[in-house]
């Protein structure tokens, strides 16, 4: 461990604000990269299954 | 025609069947996304709480954990995309294609990380948010043909023609990467230079350097995860003809 207590954790010397700011901005950006392919992936199944239902109400 | 196909390896035909394509990248996800979760949650812990501060930045360095992985990242995706729109190109494969496309967006918000941890780690070091220097500057232009690639394919109809396009524009920025990596040694610069070099080893303690490397390798394995995801979707929406993909449907 590099800090003493917890406290010293979050301030880190002075540097917190940089550096909680900069892995919360890392967070997002991986959600934002695991979500938006989830939600793309539910969009291009649910246009294929109301596709396929089409084609069979047709035939 | 049939002579010179031979001096590919076999998995590079494989990789031209979409279907083949969709079912290996579901068998390499799962153990991709554990490795991931894995690297990430534990170089994390050990970035931020168990490394040593730097004695001239303080704990402001530990955005390096953040900063140096991301822009390894964007620069690598970069030249996947590039590489996978010329082979699209050449060879016509249409899984190159979507590899291709499903790198711009996973790109640009990795660039996006970089210059943001950049500018954030910039204030205190250097006491300022933004300079225009050739590192920074290089690095804002690949966010910007990113972002190109993304708007080539969203503005032109034909799937087809977006690919070609795409893949142009891609190549002709690939000019950019190695301006990225020498921009620190050409023009006079605040920016640090390279902290990993393959022939010499790190100037900073162990301690230091093997978070990172692990850091990176997280991001590499998060990025294969989310490239996957995302050119496995692309597979199934261009398919969506075939028969396999209807099958797939009739059975869920």
């Amino acid at each position: 461990m590099s800090f003493d207590s917890f406290s010293e954790f979050i301030v880190m010397g002075g540097h917190g604000l940089y550096v909680w700011l900069s892995y919360a901005i890392a967070l997002v950006i991986f959600v934002i990269n695991i979500v938006s392919p989830v939600m793309q992936k539910k969009k291009v199944i649910s246009d294929l299954v109301r596709r396929l239902r089409r084609e069979k109400k047709s035939s | 025609m049939s002579e010179n196909k031979k001096w590919m390896p076999r998995w590079f035909y494989q990789l031209a069947s979409p279907r083949w394509s969709y079912e290996i990248m579901g068998k390499l996800l799962p153990g991709f996304a554990v490795a991931a979760t894995l690297l990430l949650i534990g170089g994390i812990i050990w970035a931020l709480a168990f490394a040593p501060e730097d004695y001239q930045q303080g704990n402001s360095f530990r955005i390096i954990y953040i900063h140096v992985p991301s822009a390894i990242l964007a620069q690598s995706c970069y030249m996947l995309m590039a590489v996978a729109g010329a082979i699209g190109l050449i060879w016509k494969m249409k899984v190159a294609d979507m590899v291709a496309k499903s790198c711009a967006p996973i790109g640009a918000s990795i660039a996006i990380l970089a210059l943001a941890t950049g500018a954030i780690w910039g204030k205190p070091t250097w006491g300022s948010w933004w300079v225009w220097d050739a590192r920074l500057t290089s690095m804002l232009i690949l966010l910007f043909l990113y972002l190109g690639v993304i708007a080539l394919h969203s503005a032109i109809e034909s799937e087809a023609t977006a690919a070609q396009s795409s893949a142009v524009l891609a190549l002709v920025g690939l000019v950019n990467i190695p301006i990225i990596k020498y921009s620190v040694d050409w023009w006079n610069t605040l920016h640090q230079p390279a902290t990993f070099t393959l022939t010499e080893r790190p100037a900073m303690p162990a301690e230091m350097w093997v978070p990172l490397l692990i850091m990176v390798i997280g991001f590499y394995c998060f990025f294969a995860v989310s490239l996957m995801m995302r050119t496995r979707n692309e597979i199934l929406h261009r398919e969506r003809r075939s028969s396999w993909v209807r099958e797939l449907i009739e059975k869920r």
